[in-house]
């Protein structure tokens, strides 16, 4: 989580370098201990660089501007599989979906932590349970996710056939994603809102304002940039994620639609995403079409590449605490 | 109207403040609700499983994947389900990658989060900082797709010779899907993870401690090393259960590099054993999901995830235990 945390503002300066601070004169373990880690430090440098660059020049050479607006279609050569428009709206809506119920829900629970937190043990299980799942491999959710919507309860969310549930649809697979989402969002909330110095609640309490309007009005906008980081690390994690969605969203190429209202029969369908879309055309996968997978990588790389240049944006206007 | 909800408010003796920390309060028990019911849930499931193998679901007994289709076609026969699973090749396969990948990328972390806090000069920290983080949010489809079309191919054509094929060619056939190419993808993979919570820990060591060592006349790497690096070894340990958790979870990348036979690698082969292939708990879940309409198979595959769900646990809760000491330094991770 901490891996995307918003940058520390500049480290204390460094000591002051002089001749004895030279390498020259060290002990040759010494020496050979800075030598490794400039090598690492510039090898990891490298190997991103590298793969970055690969996925871009695979993308530039095999997206067509075609591949956007057709479906994609069962053929056995690069030309005949069709294009990527049907996964490129499924991760589209499945991100849109999981963040409509993770961000009310994140920011719920951030603000309950940062500001009530009462009673303590409360706040300590949900705490630790929150960062239980974090940890949790996304798989488990899938399971659990087929598990629960094959329920009779559930099932106007997704195909019925013969009395039994197909479990599998967009509300599914959104719903199982907005847990992955969930413990990012609320721990940038959480972190926003204790940023914020004491005297700032203080000075709202002392013009007689109740604890939820303060939270409202004065702590939750100054805390904006960290709620909007914490959003969108959350939609990058959808997005990137394929487990979930190949075993909750039936990973069918095309939207197959279920029912007849026009958009919710779409959304209890089934579908895929573009990380469907590349698993299921990798060499490994059921189609094999590696220049469509290329295609498709790349796109979803420049997403989460944009996504990531907004969040140092966010991060960098959110310095006023500070 | 406004008198009406002041005395429906007086007599329930709720403040709007009140009401809002109620309504808080219970949207965040729902979710603890719904978080306590997918662990039920997921052991209540499984537990069949366990409950016909015993302790012999982790031991090595035949081959899990000709078990796999015992249980599955046994629901579609008319007799008694089959439950006969001994998943050993299959956890061995997730200590494999998981360790391997986690020592490779605990060293290399360390070197590049010193590198980066203290001698690296302005402009490469400047680059090297948001590198990280975008090597921490590339989907691990990418890492997988690079994987099955770089990395297999060149340990299939380059790695493993010929004399290595026929050496274990009637024990397994050796294509370039390897434990290596997990191990090596996985850590890379993880590497950015560790690196940004090594480094948080160990900006937080107090500079006084650091100035005292060079005042001594101590050089900069051996004071770094030997002051900074354990005064962070708490914020070590953090980032190692954390990367841990996320190797251990990872599903797709592994699924499409290892090579999808549940094979336990043999330490006895010598260097073939890296290039062996083998396949982790999670992505053996994957790619046996399609089996979920068979019952006794269902509860198989729960099986597999409780036990997933269950490590994650205990290294949350390692996690949790390795941070109490950080917090006298002010370090959140």
């Amino acid at each position: 989580m901490s891996a995307v945390a918003p940058p520390k503002p500049s480290a204390p300066p460094a000591a002051r370098r002089s001749a004895r601070d030279s390498s020259a004169s060290w002990r040759w373990t010494d020496r050979l201990g800075l030598a490794f880690a400039w090598f690492l430090g510039l090898t990891f440098l490298a190997v991103t660089a590298a793969i970055v660059l690969y996925m871009m020049v695979q993308g530039i050479r095999y997206v067509r501007p075609e591949l956007f607006v057709t479906h994609p279609a069962a053929g056995v050569t690069e030309r005949a599989s069709g294009g990527f428009l049907d996964p490129l709206m499924g991760t589209v809506i499945v991100a849109l979906m999981a963040m409509a119920i993770a961000f009310p829900l994140g920011l719920a629970i951030g603000v309950w932590l940062s500001e009530y937190g009462r009673p303590s043990w409360l706040a300590r299980v949900t705490e630790s349970t929150i960062e239980m799942l974090a940890g949790s491999p996304s798989i488990v959710f899938a399971l659990f996710g087929t598990l629960l919507f094959e329920q009779g309860a559930f099932a106007f969310l997704s195909r019925t056939n013969d009395g039994v549930v197909y479990g599998r649809s967009f509300f599914a697979a959104a719903s199982m994603l907005s847990l992955i989402a969930l413990p990012l969002i609320v721990a940038n909330v959480r972190e926003g809102l204790q940023a914020i110095p004491g005297h700032v609640r203080e000075a709202s309490y002392a013009v007689g304002k109740t604890r939820i309007a303060t939270t409202r009005r004065v702590l939750l906008p100054a805390a904006r940039p960290s709620v909007v980081t914490g959003a969108m690390l959350g939609v990058g994690r959808i997005i990137g994620d394929t487990a979930i969605i190949v075993i909750l969203l039936g990973a069918t190429l095309r939207f197959t639609e279920s029912g007849d209202v026009p958009l919710l029969s779409t959304l209890k369908g089934t579908g895929s995403t573009l990380t469907t879309f590349v698993y299921a055309n990798a060499p490994t996968g059921e189609i094999n079409q590696p220049e469509k997978a290329f295609a498709a990588g790349f796109v979803l790389l420049s997403m989460v590449l944009a996504l990531n240049f907004a969040v140092d944006v966010a991060a960098r206007r959110g310095r006023r605490w500070r | 109207m406004a008198l009406a909800s002041r005395t429906h408010r007086a007599s329930r003796g709720l403040l709007p403040d009140q009401r809002a920390e109620l309504m808080l309060g219970a949207l965040v028990c729902a979710v603890l609700l719904f978080v306590l019911l997918l662990v039920v849930f997921v052991f209540k499931e499984a537990w069949p499983s366990f409950d016909h193998n015993g302790f012999g679901w982790f031991g090595a007994d035949g081959n899990p994947d000709q078990q796999v289709q015992e249980i599955y076609t046994s629901a579609n026969l008319l007799r008694r389900p089959v439950y006969t699973f001994h998943a050993w090749p299959i956890i061995w396969g997730t200590l494999l990658t998981t360790l391997g990948a986690v020592t490779l990328s605990f060293v290399s972390a360390l070197f590049v989060s010193v590198f980066v806090v203290e001698f690296a000069p302005e402009a490469i920290k400047r680059i090297l900082e948001p590198v990280v983080r975008l090597l921490a949010s590339v989907p691990s489809v990418i890492f997988g797709l690079l994987g099955v079309l770089i990395l297999v191919p060149f340990i299939g054509n380059h790695v493993i010779t010929d004399g290595n094929r026929r050496s274990v060619a009637y024990i397994v056939s050796l294509s370039g899907y390897s434990l290596l190419a997990g191990v090596l993808i996985l850590s890379l993979m993880i590497a950015p993870l560790m690196i940004a919570v090594f480094s948080d820990g160990l900006r937080a060591v107090p500079r006084g401690w650091l100035e005292g060592s060079l005042g001594l006349g101590i050089n900069r790497w051996r004071t770094f090393w030997k002051i900074g690096v354990r005064t962070a070894r708490p914020a070590l340990v953090a980032g190692t259960v954390l990367a841990t958790a996320r190797a251990l979870g990872e599903t797709v990348m592994l699924a499409m590099v290892t090579g999808g036979v549940s094979f336990a690698p043999n330490p006895a082969d010598g260097l073939i054993f890296f290039v062996e292939p083998t396949r982790p708990l999670a992505a053996t879940i994957l790619q046996t999901a399609e089996e979920l309409t068979s019952e006794p198979m269902r509860h198989t595959i729960f099986a597999m995830a409780a036990v997933l769900l269950f490590s994650a646990a205990m290294l949350s809760l390692a996690g949790w235990a390795a941070k109490q000491p950080m917090k006298r330094y002010g370090v959140r991770a």
